[in-house]
């Protein structure tokens, strides 16, 4: 009898999984399940080039409709999974049926923070995280309109790029007393910081917000310093919340996030989980995390797949992100919390720079501005544990290829 | 419909694939399951993972990388003159038969 596998969410990591297994020469069934109407799409667009209406709806998507249907994966969009029965190994869905399975893969993702404050769920009050989210606030992302963005982290600072570019005015209120406090160091923040109030971003820190005002619209934000920020509209990006819920009530493990091996798999030998949903084991960090990443979402995607198909691979890949704001192109490899140092290489006046966090004398990440070279070889010395002498990663007359060869 | 072929480096298996005109070598790759073209980035030029050496009777018409791309490049380890992204090539009437040999992905 032919196996067949069902995967839960049909995001990056849902879709990137479906292809895997295919790569990987399963020949079971192989049914996607989305509860979104659409294909498989890639979100990092979402805050960027697709809020700007640079590029179409249809270039976000990973693979058309057609390229599943030709490699014999079926994909039912438009529905949702209420229950699995992990005894019966069926999934019941959102219009009554059932469905059996021999493996499960849950990529349930996750959804955006809300705001917890009256008033906001008011019609101008916008959160950035499907096509949906982004189809109803570019009807009023207009210029002269006044923005209040809630929450410095990426999300929040590519909106504030894109609405400068498209002559909208900016406010960006974070509660902590620096930008991207959650995933860089504090020169990083002062110089992401420095980079949007010179382009106009209104910024306010170490202010979280009190109230929102207004009628049938949100008219101003309070803050809770006492000022008043006003507002034609707002855009929360506080955070996200994993998709843990169906896991949860079919008894699996959860802990921000349902709990994964280095394998990708639950406690139950027959589910696999995957992407941002999962509180996962990573063999290069050597400790359990859970990461919203497009790169770890595949990456895990396809060690999923080769739990399905019986093979071992640990998901030991150095975490990865990256942002596109104004004219500069970041890109982090590794996790720079616990560093003891920190080396400049390049000019932050110029936008051309790395900054390489050590830890004992390794190099445990790198943060680089317009240096994609020197972000791959930093990559490369976070990969390597490269222990090296701080000195020689800030002199440029010393290439990093010479310092990781 | 122009035709691409992708050769894995690994196993010399050949993958020919029909790409519509204006979509990417890497968005071919991918919508076919070649293997080892990843695109994580979802063709943002940020990851290096569709590296491709083109063949050397398509360099002239394929052309070289531009200046993000070039930049990444010269980060990755196993360049040659001939390598590209493919995120960053668009198909054309003009590369009908063309050949992209895969290396090994860097993640």
């Amino acid at each position: 009898m032919t196996s067949t596998t069902v995967i839960v969410g049909a995001g990056q990591a849902g879709g990137d999984l479906a292809s895997a297994l295919r790569q990987l020469g399963y020949t079971g069934r192989i049914i996607l399940i989305g509860e979104e109407p659409v294909v498989p799409y890639r979100r990092p667009p979402l805050s960027k080039a697709f809020l700007s209406g640079e590029v179409s709806e249809e270039a976000l998507y990973i693979k058309t409709r057609e390229a599943y249907a030709k490699h014999g994966i079926e994909l039912r969009t438009g529905l949702r999974v209420q229950a699995i029965d992990r005894v019966a190994h069926t999934v019941t869905l959102s219009d009554g049926s059932r469905l059996a399975y021999d493996k499960l893969a849950l990529t349930t993702g996750g959804r955006a923070r809300r705001l917890d404050l009256p008033g906001a769920d008011k019609s101008n009050v916008h959160y950035v995280r499907t096509i949906d989210d982004i189809r109803r606030l570019r009807e009023q992302f207009k210029p002269g309109k006044r923005l209040a963005i809630i929450g410095g982290g990426y999300i929040g600072l590519e909106v504030a790029a894109v609405g400068i570019k498209k002559g909208v005015q900016v406010t960006l209120v974070e509660a902590l007393p620096r930008l991207l406090a959650r995933v860089t160091g504090p020169e990083l923040s002062q110089y992401y910081e420095q980079v949007h109030r010179r382009h106009g971003v209104d910024i306010r820190l170490g202010t979280g917000v009190s109230a929102l005002e207004g009628g049938s619209q949100v008219e101003a934000v309070v803050l809770q310093d006492g000022s008043r920020v006003p507002a034609d509209l707002v855009i929360v990006g506080i955070g996200l919340i994993p998709n843990t819920e169906l896991a949860e009530k079919a008894g699996l493990a959860c802990d921000n996030g349902i709990v994964v091996d280095l394998f990708a798999q639950t406690q139950d030998p027959d589910i696999v989980a995957a992407g941002d949903c999962t509180n996962h084991d990573n063999g290069f960090c050597g400790r359990r995390l859970r990461l919203e990443s497009v790169p770890n979402a595949s990456e895990q995607a396809r060690v999923a797949a080769a739990s399905i198909c019986g093979q071992r691979v640990p998901h030991a890949s150095v975490p990865w992100f990256w942002s596109d704001q104004y004219n500069l192109k970041l890109q982090m490899a590794g996790l720079s919390q616990g560093h003891d140092c920190v080396v400049i290489r390049g000019s932050m006046a110029a936008d051309s720079f790395v900054a390489f966090y050590l830890r004992e004398g390794v190099v445990i990440a790198a943060d680089s501005v317009n240096r994609a070279a020197d972000f791959m070889m930093g990559k490369k010395m976070v990969a390597g544990r490269l222990r090296t002498d701080p000195a020689a990663l800030a002199d440029e007359t010393v290439t990093l290829k010479s310092l990781v060869a | 419909m122009a035709q691409v072929t992708y050769v894995d480096l690994k196993d010399d298996r050949r993958y020919t694939v029909d790409v519509e005109g204006g979509a990417t070598l890497m968005q071919a790759a991918v919508d076919n399951l070649v293997p080892r073209v990843m695109g994580d980035c979802g063709g943002a030029c940020a990851c290096g993972t569709c590296h491709v050496y083109v063949d050397a009777a398509w360099v002239d018409r394929v052309g070289l990388p531009s200046g993000s791309e070039a930049e990444l490049l010269s980060g990755l380890l196993e360049t040659q003159p001939n390598s590209r992204l493919a995120c960053q090539i668009a198909m054309n009437e003009g590369l009908h038969g063309l050949v992209l040999r895969l290396p090994d992905p860097q993640l």
